[in-house]
């Protein structure tokens, strides 16, 4: 798949609970080809102290608007930075980068989706596609509290979504891989990104049912595009690039 | 439109100064989508050992102030897959690849550079006695005159196309080593590799990096450079190719007249992808507003 780097408009900024924001950027040209679980690796400008772009993974695509959006949580400088954006800047992108989630096979009935805090940002547009496909997808998302969980109702247009909070102030107590969904429902299928310590136990969860389990891994990552080598992660076939050869992992190759 | 072609040796001759540092743009390939590959003076292609290495555990990179340590390791498939899998998509190319090369030992370095010898489009080797973050080899042989001047005998007896050191910059006295490979038969020199630093890690009070320490690279780095380009200038007679930090064509002037024939450019491909094509635009934009028709009248001219 071709990648760009170009300037993108920033159309909005929406703010959102607990320091999290989507911009939507747009293009004077159509977007181009983009798959669930790719990124965008976002330049932050005159800045000393955050010199290497941010990997942001895309949030949704919106073909009527043409519209990118990514979900960011403000957590350090770089994106402290980018949550002082305002409607008309311009934002710097190299994308689309990685693999992306997997299409599943038609003999897919039912697909879990399972995020955590920001960790949910690409789940929409991958849970979108595979509406699209016919397959409904059930989404899982957890948080600290009801706060955390973002994009709820932009969820529920697409697939039945369970919410599990660590305080109990919006669906289940407890965390994601406790909630009752997960004993009285038949998944054939998880996809899964956020806290690496939610991811793990995804996994486990998958591996004692048996289930294909994808994990989208977010290293710390320099270029984006598999030259420096930086982001790699210990897998059954040696160190891989995640910005490359992810940071989409089918679990039975990480060494989880 | 000023003439750019410039010699690093008096075997190779380069289209324009501007290439690109080993370990910072992949074999080249990873950047065709964002710029025509073909109107590169030189790409150096990521530290190739002897046999494949994994090197070194996450996490390997840290980001500083205006700039980043790295203590990646050289993972690389080893020479004979770079001969059979990546040689076959990079000859074709109208630019200058060059491999750069490390190992553990003279013996290594000298039967790597050997089996390069026989690719036809690959030129110039790289000899990479400056890597930080390897224990066996690496900088071990460039901080010293007679660890670098072991390596490149073995290597120059080996290999008889342009043969280009890149020196270290963890060192006392770095003209001294220059002079000790200069004397051993290299063509050409290239500095600086990255600058051994560390960082810490205050939550989990330990280093951010997995071995502790790492290279420190980006435009941090580039005062430091240009003096030590300066500095071999005066102490050697072959052709210097300067690296360290360059980020725009003014950083990349510097080093011209600093006395590099050529540049390289490192991280600053991490921040903008088509920021090669930017700097040799910018040389040439610099020479013809100045009235300047090649670029070498401007090489060294600051003593």
């Amino acid at each position: 798949m071709k990648k760009f780097v170009k300037d993108l408009r920033l159309v909005a900024i929406e703010h959102l609970p607990a320091d999290n924001f989507v911009l939507r950027l747009t293009d004077t040209d159509p977007l181009p080809e983009m798959r669930p679980g790719q990124f965008v690796e976002v330049l932050v400008k005159e800045s000393a102290t955050t010199f290497l772009r941010r990997p942001i993974s895309i949030n949704y695509i919106d073909r009527q608007k043409n519209e990118l959006w990514l979900l960011i949580h403000a957590v350090g400088a770089g994106t402290r930075l980018l949550q002082t954006l305002v409607a008309g800047d311009f934002l710097n992108c190299i994308f689309p980068l990685g693999n992306g989630f997997s299409t599943p096979s038609a003999s897919i009935q039912h697909p879990l989706l399972v995020g955590g805090g920001v960790g949910t940002a690409p789940l929409l547009l991958y849970g979108e596609a595979l509406k699209t496909a016919g397959i409904t997808p059930t989404f899982l998302l957890g948080g600290r509290s009801r706060e955390h969980i973002l994009q709820v109702p932009l969820f529920e247009e697409i697939g039945t979504t369970l919410l599990a909070t660590e305080d109990g102030s919006a669906g289940a107590k407890g965390f994601v891989t406790q909630h009752p969904a997960l004993n009285t429902e038949c998944f054939d299928f998880i996809a899964t990104c956020g806290p690496l310590p939610m991811m793990k136990a995804v996994a486990n969860y998958a591996k004692q049912h048996n289930i294909y389990c994808e994990a989208s891994l977010e290293n710390l990552m320099a270029c984006g595009i598999g030259a420096c080598l930086c982001c790699v992660e210990k897998t059954t076939k040696g160190n891989l690039c995640v910005c490359t050869e992810g940071p989409v992992f089918n679990i039975k190759d990480l060494m989880w | 439109m000023a003439q750019l072609q410039v010699k690093i040796s008096d075997k190779l001759t380069l289209k324009n100064p501007v290439m690109t540092a080993s370990g910072t743009f992949g074999y080249g390939t990873e950047f065709a989508d964002f710029i025509d590959l073909n109107q590169l003076g030189g790409i150096i292609v990521k530290g190739t050992t002897l046999l494949p290495r994994e090197g070194n555990d996450y996490p390997r990179m840290a980001e500083t102030p205006m700039g980043m340590l790295n203590c990646v390791g050289l993972q690389n498939k080893g020479v004979d897959h770079f001969i059979e899998h990546i040689y076959p998509t990079i000859k074709d190319y109208d630019t200058e690849f060059i491999v750069n090369v490390s190992g553990s030992t003279p013996e290594d370095y000298a039967i790597c550079a050997e089996k390069i010898a026989a690719l036809d489009k690959i030129n110039a080797i790289e000899l990479n006695i400056s890597c930080p973050n390897v224990h066996d080899g690496g900088m071990a042989f460039g901080v010293t005159c007679a660890g670098a001047a072991s390596v490149v005998k073995a290597v120059r007896k080996a290999y008889s196309k342009t043969l280009m050191v890149k020196l270290s910059p963890n060192v006392t006295n770095i003209a001294e080593i220059a002079q000790s490979i200069e004397a051993e038969g290299a063509d050409c020199l290239s500095l600086i590799n990255t600058l051994m630093g560390t960082a810490i890690d205050i939550e989990r009070r330990c280093t951010t990096l997995s071995i502790g320490t790492g290279g420190l690279s980006g435009p941090a780095i580039k005062p430091i450079a240009l003096r030590m380009v300066m500095q071999v200038a005066k102490a050697v007679k072959v052709p210097l190719i300067g690296l360290g930090g360059i980020m725009n064509a003014t950083d990349a002037l510097e080093f011209l007249m600093a006395g590099a024939s050529a540049i390289q450019i490192g991280t600053a491909n991490f921040i903008d992808p088509t920021i090669t094509i930017k700097v040799r635009d910018g040389i040439n934009d610099w020479l013809d507003k100045h009235g300047v028709s090649d670029v070498n009248d401007i090489i060294g001219c600051v003593k």
